[in-house]
C-alpha cells in the first residue's frame, strides 16, 4: 500500500497535519470560554467578552482554512492513489496466463477493479482526514485537561481507556455478526433468483409451496441474525453515553472540591467539562471511521493479493534458434493436459504432426478435448506432459507475442468490443489498410454484415450486442483473417452459421493466397469431411485419424457422429 | 400534475407501510414513548450540570449541599437514558427487521402466484433487486426514521423551549443563525451534484470497459493487445481521477463549512450569554451559560442530521413503492371453486378456436383448432425464434388463451386445478434449469419422498446414472444454482430423470417410476455433443411410447415420425399436417425442410 501512496507523500503528510492544526484550534475553544467566564463574567469585563467572542470566530475561520486545505490534500491523495492502483491492477490482470484467469474468475477480477478500489479510495481519504485527527483530539483534550488540573485529568485517562475497551469489545463481537448477516442476505437473494429463473419448472412440478417454505426459512434466519447483530450494535451508544457522563459526574465532584480548596476556578471546571464533550463527539466519529477503515482494509487486502499475482507462464524475449523451414507446422508429442483443479485429464497422450498448408479437421463431442488441442498451439495453456512444437520449436521457447502473431484463433464465443467494425478488425493487424480489412471480411462471408450495418465505420455496441450470433462469428473470423496468421485455428467458430454459409466460408479459406495451415474444429461432420487430416477425439484421446472415407470404415465413433447427423442410409 | 401524482403515490405508499407496521403498533408506541423519555432525560443532564456548576462559586464557597444531590440525579438520569436508549434501539431493530421480513415473504408468495406474463416481461435482476436491495434500503431508511427523525424533532423542540424560557435573546440568535448551516450544505450539494454525476458516468464507462476487456481477456491476449488496451484504459482512468478528485474535494467541504457556521453560533451564544450575565439583575448564570453552550452544540446536530434523514426517508419510500408494486402485482386467476382434479388421464388434447397474443396489437394464434388423440405425437417445427414455446405456455396454462379453449380428455383446462393439469404433463425444456441442492433432490423434485431406489431407477432410465456415480459425492453432490459444474448435456439428462418421477402417486409403476401420461419435450440444438444427444434421443423415445407428446423438434427423424406436424413462423401456426401431406402442399414446410435438412446432404 505504501508503494502506491509514496507518490503522494506530500499530500499524505500535509492532509493529517492540517487536520491536526484544525483540531488544535478546536482544542483552544474551551480555554477561550473559560477565559470569558473567569476574566469576563466573574471579573465583570464586557470588553474582554467581546474580544474573546471575536477570538472564537477567528479560531473558527482559521480552522475552516486548515480543514479545507486538509480536505484538498486528502482528496487528491486518495483519488490519485485509486487511479494508480486501478492502472496497476489492469496491467497486472491483463498479463495473467489463461489458467490464472480461469482460477480467479472474471467477476472477482472486475470486483477488485471497481468496488474494491472505490472502498480503498474512501478508506484512504477518511484515514488521512480523521485517523490522526480523532486520537489527536482525544489525547489533546486530555493533555489540555492536564494543563488545567492534573488530578481531574486522571479521570480523563480512566474514561478514555474504558471507552477504548468497550468500543473494541463491541466492534469485535459485532463485525463477525454483520458478516453473518451479509452471507445470509446473499442466500436469500439466491433463493429469490431461483424462484424466478426456475418459475416454469417449479410450477410444472407443483413446488410453489415447498419453494416458499424454503425461502421463508432462509428469510427467518436472516431476520434472526439481523436482530442479534442489531442488539449488540445498539449497545454502543448507551455504553459510551454512560461512561462519558460518569466521567462528567466525577469531574464536577472533583472540580467542586478543588475549587473549594482554591486550586481551580469555575471557568476551569467548565473548560474541563467542555473537553469531555469534545472527546465524546470525537469518539463517536472514530467508531464509525473504524468501520469504514475495516471495510477498506479488507478490500485492500483483496487488491493486494491480486497485485501480487504473477503470470504462471513465462516466455523468453526472443527465439533461441532459427526456425527450420521444413519442420512440421504443428507437432504434438505425446501431449497430456490436466487443467488445474480438474479431476481428470482433458487430453491424454495426443500425438500428431501437421505439415505446412495442410487442412486439419478435429471432431468429437463436447468435453472430448477439441478446444484443448486448439488452446495448446498458441500456448494458452501448457501441456502437463509431452511437448507442443510450432515450426519445430517448442511453444515454451517462443516469445509469446511472436507465437500468437503466427497462430491465429477464432473462438466459438465471438467476442467483439465497443467501437466500430474497423476498430475491431484492426485488432487483427494494427497497420492493415481498409482494402485488407474488406478482403478479410469478404473471405469471412461478412461482406453482407458490413453492407447491412453500414461499412467499416458502423458502430458496435458493448460485447457486440447489436449483432446476431452469426454476424459476430463472421466478424470474429474476419478479425483473425486480417492477421494473416501462418496457422489458422477456427475453433467451432462457425457454429451459428447455416450450412450453406459455413460451406462458403470453408471454400473461401481454402482459397487464401498464402496457404496457411488451417485447423477446423467442429461438431458437424460436414465441416471437416474434406480435410487432409481428420482427428477424432473422444474423452481426451485421439480415437481416429485419417481421411473421411477411411474413418467411416475404421472409426466407430466417427461413424456414429456422421450417422447421427446424416441419417443411417447416408453412411452406407 | 405529475408532481401531484408523485405525491399521491408517496402518500399511498406511506399508508401501506403504516399498515404493515400496524401489526407492531404496541411496540411502535413503546418506542415513541421511550424516545420522548430519553430525549427529555438527555436534555435534562446539561441543565443539572449547569446547576451543579453554579454551586461551584469560588474558593471556600462551594455549595456541596446543592451539588451532591444534583450529581446523584445526574447519575440517575444517565442510567435511565442509557437503558431507555438500548431498549428503544432493540425495539426499533425488531420492528424494522420484522416488517421487512414480512414484506419479503409477501413478495415471494406473490412471485409464486403471479402470471408468467409478469415474470417474462420483467428482467429477473430487477425483481430480485426489489426483493433484496429495495427491501434492505427501505429497512435502513425506516430504522433511521425511527431512531433519528422523531428524537431529532423532539430534541429541537425541547431545546428551543428551554432556550426561550431561559433567555429569549440568545434563543433568537440560535434560531436565526443555525439554518445558515443547512443553507450552506444545500448550496454545496447543489454545486457538487453535477460533479458526482460526471463521476458516476465516467465510472460506468470505465466499468463497461473493464467488463468487456477482462471478460474477454483471452481474446485481448490472443491478439497481443495488452499494452494497447492498457493505454486506452489509462485514458479513461485519468479522466476518472480528475472528476473524482473534484467531486470528492468539493463535497468534503460541507463538513468544515457547516462546522464553521456552528462555531459562529457557538461564539454568538457565548457572547450574548456572557453579556447578559454581566447585565445587572439578569437571571443568566455561569451554569446556565454552560448549559446554553452545550445546547448550541446539541441543537445544530439534529438539524444537520434531519436533512439527511429526510433524504433517506424519501429514498426509503421510493424503495417501498417499488416493493409494493411487486407485492400488489396481479395474481393468476385462481382455480375454479370445486374444480375436480383429472383422474386416469388418457391424454386426448383438443384445441377449439384458440386465439392468443402476448400483446393485443400483435395477434399470434387465431382460431386454432387441433385434435390430438391419446398417444399421438405432435411435432412443432419452425425457424429459431418462431415462438414454439407459446404452445408450451398454453398447454401448461402458463398463459391463458384470449379466446377459445383447450381441453384434456374432453374437460376444459380452466375447470381443472392447475396442479392437477400440470401433474399430467412431463416437461423437459431446452433451458435446463436445476435448483441449488443435491442431484438427488433435483431428480426427486416431483416426488420429494422418493426412495433412493426410485431416484436411481429414474437416473438409469435417463442414462444419467453413470455420470452421477462419477461425481465426487454421487447422488449427494451439491450442484450450485443452475447446475454449476455440470455440462449442458448432463443437465439435460437430469431434467429427463426428473420427469420420470413427476407423475404423482397414481402413475407410479412397478419399476418405481412415475411418468406423466402426457409429455412436452424440447429437443436440444447444437449446444450438446452428439453422443449425449443420442442418449437423450433414446430416453425420449422410451418415454414417448404410448404417451401423448408435444415435441419442439429439430431432428428430421422426430419430425417424420410425428402424427401431426405444426409449422410455426413468426409466432403463428401457419401449416399443419403430416410430413408427406405438408411436402405435397409445397408451402413453407417444404422450403424449411429443403434448406434445413437437405442442406446437410449437399
Amino acid at each position: 500500500m505504501l508503494k502506491y501512496l509514496k507518490k503522494y507523500r506530500l499530500q499524505c503528510v500535509c492532509a493529517p497535519l492540517f487536520k491536526m492544526l484544525e483540531a488544535m484550534f478546536d482544542l483552544l475553544v474551551p480555554l477561550v470560554v473559560a477565559s470569558i467566564i473567569d476574566a469576563g463574567i466573574v471579573a465583570g469585563d464586557a470588553g474582554h467578552v467581546w474580544r474573546m467572542a471575536g477570538v472564537l470566530i477567528a479560531l473558527g475561520l482559521v480552522g475552516l482554512a486548515a480543514a479545507v486545505t486538509a480536505q484538498y490534500f486528502a482528496a487528491s491523495a486518495a483519488t490519485g492513489f485509486a487511479a494508480d492502483v486501478r492502472h496497476a491492477l489492469f496491467q497486472r490482470l491483463a498479463a495473467l496466463s489463461f489458467p490464472d484467469v480461469d482460477r480467479i474468475g472474471v467477476p472477482a477480477m472486475i470486483t477488485r477493479m471497481t468496488s474494491d478500489v472505490n472502498q480503498a479510495q474512501t478508506g484512504v481519504n477518511m484515514a488521512l482526514r480523521l485517523l490522526l485527527r480523532s486520537p489527536f483530539v482525544v489525547l489533546g483534550a486530555m493533555a489540555m485537561a492536564f494543563t488545567i488540573d492534573a488530578r481531574c485529568a486522571l479521570i480523563f485517562m480512566a474514561v478514555i481507556a474504558a471507552l477504548g475497551a468497550v468500543v473494541a469489545v463491541i466492534m469485535r463481537t459485532n463485525i463477525p455478526m454483520m458478516q453473518g448477516v451479509q452471507r445470509q442476505l446473499e442466500a436469500v437473494l439466491a433463493a429469490t433468483r431461483e424462484n424466478l429463473t426456475g418459475v416454469r419448472v417449479i410450477r410444472a412440478f407443483r413446488r410453489e409451496e415447498a419453494q416458499y417454505q424454503a425461502f421463508r426459512a432462509k428469510n427467518r434466519l436472516l431476520t434472526a441474525r439481523q436482530r442479534r447483530a442489531g442488539h449488540v450494535s445498539a449497545l454502543l451508544n448507551p455504553t459510551t453515553y454512560v461512561l462519558i457522563n460518569a466521567a462528567v459526574i466525577m469531574l464536577v465532584r472533583q472540580g467542586a472540591i478543588r475549587v473549594n480548596d482554591g486550586a481551580l476556578t469555575t471557568g476551569a471546571v467548565v473548560a474541563l467539562y467542555n473537553y469531555m464533550s469534545q472527546i465524546l463527539v470525537e469518539l463517536i466519529k472514530f467508531a464509525s471511521l473504524t468501520i469504514t477503515i475495516n471495510k477498506a482494509w479488507a478490500s485492500w487486502k483483496r487488491i493486494a493479493d491480486a497485485l501480487a499475482l504473477e503470470p504462471s507462464m513465462q516466455s523468453p524475449a526472443s527465439l533461441a534458434q532459427p526456425l527450420a523451414p521444413d519442420a512440421p507446422a504443428v507437432q504434438f508429442r505425446h501431449v497430456s493436459l490436466t487443467y488445474p483443479g480438474a479431476g481428470s485429464p482433458a487430453l491424454e497422450d495426443v500425438d500428431f504432426s501437421v505439415n505446412r498448408g495442410q487442412i486439419v479437421g478435429i471432431i468429437g463431442g463436447t468435453g472430448a478435448g477439441k478446444s484443448s488441442v486448439a488452446g495448446l498451439i498458441p500456448r494458452f495453456y501448457d501441456a502437463t506432459a509431452g511437448e507442443v512444437l510450432v515450426d519445430g520449436v517448442n511453444v515454451k521457447d517462443w516469445p509469446q507475442a511472436a507465437l500468437r502473431a503466427r497462430v491465429g484463433v477464432a473462438m466459438q464465443k465471438a467476442s467483439l468490443f465497443k467501437g466500430t467494425i474497423r476498430d475491431n478488425l484492426l485488432w487483427g493487424r494494427a497497420d492493415a489498410t481498409d482494402e485488407d480489412l474488406l478482403e478479410a471480411a469478404r473471405v469471412a462471408q461478412a461482406a453482407d454484415v458490413l453492407a447491412v450495418k453500414g461499412g467499416l465505420d458502423a458502430p458496435i455496441e458493448q460485447n457486440g450486442d447489436n449483432l446476431s450470433g452469426g454476424q459476430k462469428q463472421r466478424l470474429a473470423v474476419a478479425r483473425v483473417l486480417a492477421r494473416r496468421p501462418e496457422i489458422l485455428i477456427l475453433d467451432d467458430s462457425a457454429s451459428a452459421l447455416d450450412m450453406a454459409t459455413d460451406a462458403r466460408l470453408r471454400l473461401a479459406i481454402l482459397g487464401l493466397d498464402y496457404h496457411p495451415t488451417v485447423f477446423i474444429i467442429s461438431q458437424r461432420a460436414a465441416s471437416i469431411m474434406s480435410a487432409d487430416l481428420i482427428l477424432v477425439l473422444d474423452d481426451g484421446r485421439v480415437v481416429g485419424r485419417g481421411q473421411h472415407p477411411d474413418l467411416l470404415q475404421s472409426c466407430p465413433i466417427y461413424r456414429e457422429i456422421y450417422e447421427s447427423q446424416f441419417g443411417k442410409e447416408a453412411a452406407v | 400534475m405529475k408532481r401531484a401524482n408523485l405525491g399521491s403515490v408517496q402518500s399511498a405508499t406511506i399508508k401501506k407501510v403504516l399498515g404493515h407496521i400496524g401489526r407492531y403498533r404496541w411496540l411502535v408506541l413503546l418506542s415513541l414513548l421511550l424516545s420522548a423519555a430519553t430525549v427529555g432525560l438527555t436534555l435534562t443532564v446539561p441543565i443539572l450540570v449547569g446547576q451543579a456548576i453554579d454551586g461551584i462559586i469560588g474558593a471556600g464557597a462551594v455549595r456541596f449541599d446543592v451539588i451532591w444531590p444534583l450529581l446523584w440525579r445526574i447519575g440517575l438520569c444517565v442510567a435511565l437514558t442509557a437503558l431507555g436508549q438500548w431498549v428503544m434501539n432493540a425495539i426499533n431493530n425488531r420492528i424494522t427487521f420484522d416488517v421487512v421480513r414480512d414484506l419479503r415473504e409477501e413478495a415471494l408468495a406473490r412471485i409464486n402466484r403471479m402470471p408468467l406474463s409478469y415474470i417474462d416481461a420483467h428482467p429477473h435482476g430487477e425483481i430480485v433487486s426489489r426483493v433484496i436491495a429495495d427491501a434492505d434500503q427501505f429497512a435502513d431508511g425506516l430504522l433511521m426514521g425511527f431512531t433519528q427523525l422523531f428524537s431529532g424533532v423532539l430534541t429541537i423542540l425541547i431545546t428551543l423551549a428551554f432556550m426561550f424560557s431561559q433567555n429569549a435573546m440568545i434563543a433568537l440568535v440560535v434560531v436565526a443563525v443555525t439554518p445558515l448551516s443547512l443553507f450552506v450544505a444545500r448550496f454545496i450539494a447543489r454545486r457538487t451534484y453535477a460533479m458526482f454525476q460526471l463521476q458516476s458516468q465516467t465510472r460506468g464507462e470505465q466499468t463497461a470497459f473493464i467488463d468487456e476487456r477482462i471478460g474477454n481477456l483471452k481474446v485481448v491476449q490472443a491478439y497481443g493487445r495488452e499494452a494497447a488496451e492498457t493505454a486506452r484504459f489509462d485514458e479513461i482512468n485519468e479522466r476518472l481521477k480528475d472528476c473524482s478528485m473534484k467531486a470528492t474535494f468539493f463535497s468534503s467541504l460541507t463538513n468544515p463549512c457547516t462546522r464553521f457556521v456552528n462555531s459562529v453560533v457557538y461564539a454568538l451564544v457565548a457572547l450574548a450569554g456572557a453579556l447578559s450575565a454581566l447585565t445587572p439583575g439578569s437571571a443568566m448564570t455561569v451554569g446556565t451559560l454552560t448549559a446554553f453552550l452545550s445546547y448550541a452544540n446539541q441543537y445544530t446536530k439534529p438539524f444537520n442530521e434531519i436533512s439527511g434523514v429526510i433524504t433517506e426517508l424519501q429514498n426509503a419510500v421510493a424503495c417501498a413503492a417499488r416493493l409494493f408494486e411487486l407485492i400488489e402485482a396481479p395474481t393468476e386467476i385462481p382455480d375454479a371453486k370445486g374444480a375436480a382434479p383429472l383422474v386416469n388421464v388418457r391424454g386426448g388434447v383438443e384445441w377449439r378456436g384458440v386465439d392468443f397474443s402476448y400483446v393485443p396489437e400483435r395477434p399470434l394464434i387465431r382460431d386454432f383448432n387441433l385434435s390430438v388423440q391419446p398417444g399421438q405425437r405432435v411435432a412443432i417445427v419452425g425457424p429459431t425464434g418462431c415462438g414454439k414455446t407459446t404452445l408450451i405456455n398454453l398447454l401448461m396454462r402458463f398463459y391463458e388463451p384470449n379466446a377459445g379453449s383447450i381441453a384434456v380428455d374432453g374437460r376444459d383446462t380452466r375447470d381443472i386445478p392447475r396442479h392437477s393439469l400440470r401433474a399430467a404433463y412431463g416437461m423437459v425444456l431446452q433451458d435446463t434449469w436445476l435448483k441449488a441442492g443435491t442431484i438427488r433432490e433435483n431428480i426427486a423434485m416431483g416426488m420429494p419422498d422418493a426412495r433412493m431406489a426410485q431416484v436411481e431407477a429414474a437416473a438409469k432410465a435417463a442414462h444419467a446414472h453413470a455420470f452421477i456415480q462419477r461425481l465426487p459425492d454421487g447422488y449427494d453432490t451439491e450442484i450450485g444454482e443452475d447446475g454449476g459444474l455440470l455440462s449442458q448435456g448432463q443437465k439435460q439428462l437430469l431434467c429427463i430423470a426428473r420427469v420420470m418421477l413427476s407423475g404423482g402417486v397414481a402413475m407410479t409403476g412397478e419399476d418405481g417410476l412415475s411418468l406423466p401420461p402426457m409429455l412436452i419435450l424440447d429437443e436440444a440444438t447444437s449446444s450438446i455433443d452428439t453422443r449425449t444427444e443420442l442418449k437423450i434421443q433414446s430416453a425420449f423415445a422410451r418415454m414417448m411410447k404410448g404417451r401423448t407428446s408435444f415435441i419442439v423438434a429439430h431432428r428430421l427423424s422426430t419430425i417424420r415420425e410425428a402424427d401431426v406436424i405444426l409449422v410455426m413462423k413468426d409466432g403463428r401456426i401457419i401449416e399443419q399436417g403430416t410430413h408427406e401431406s405438408l411436402l405435397a402442399q409445397g408451402g413453407f414446410y417444404k422450403k424449411l425442410y429443403e434448406s434445413q435438412f437437405l442442406g446437410v446432404r449437399q
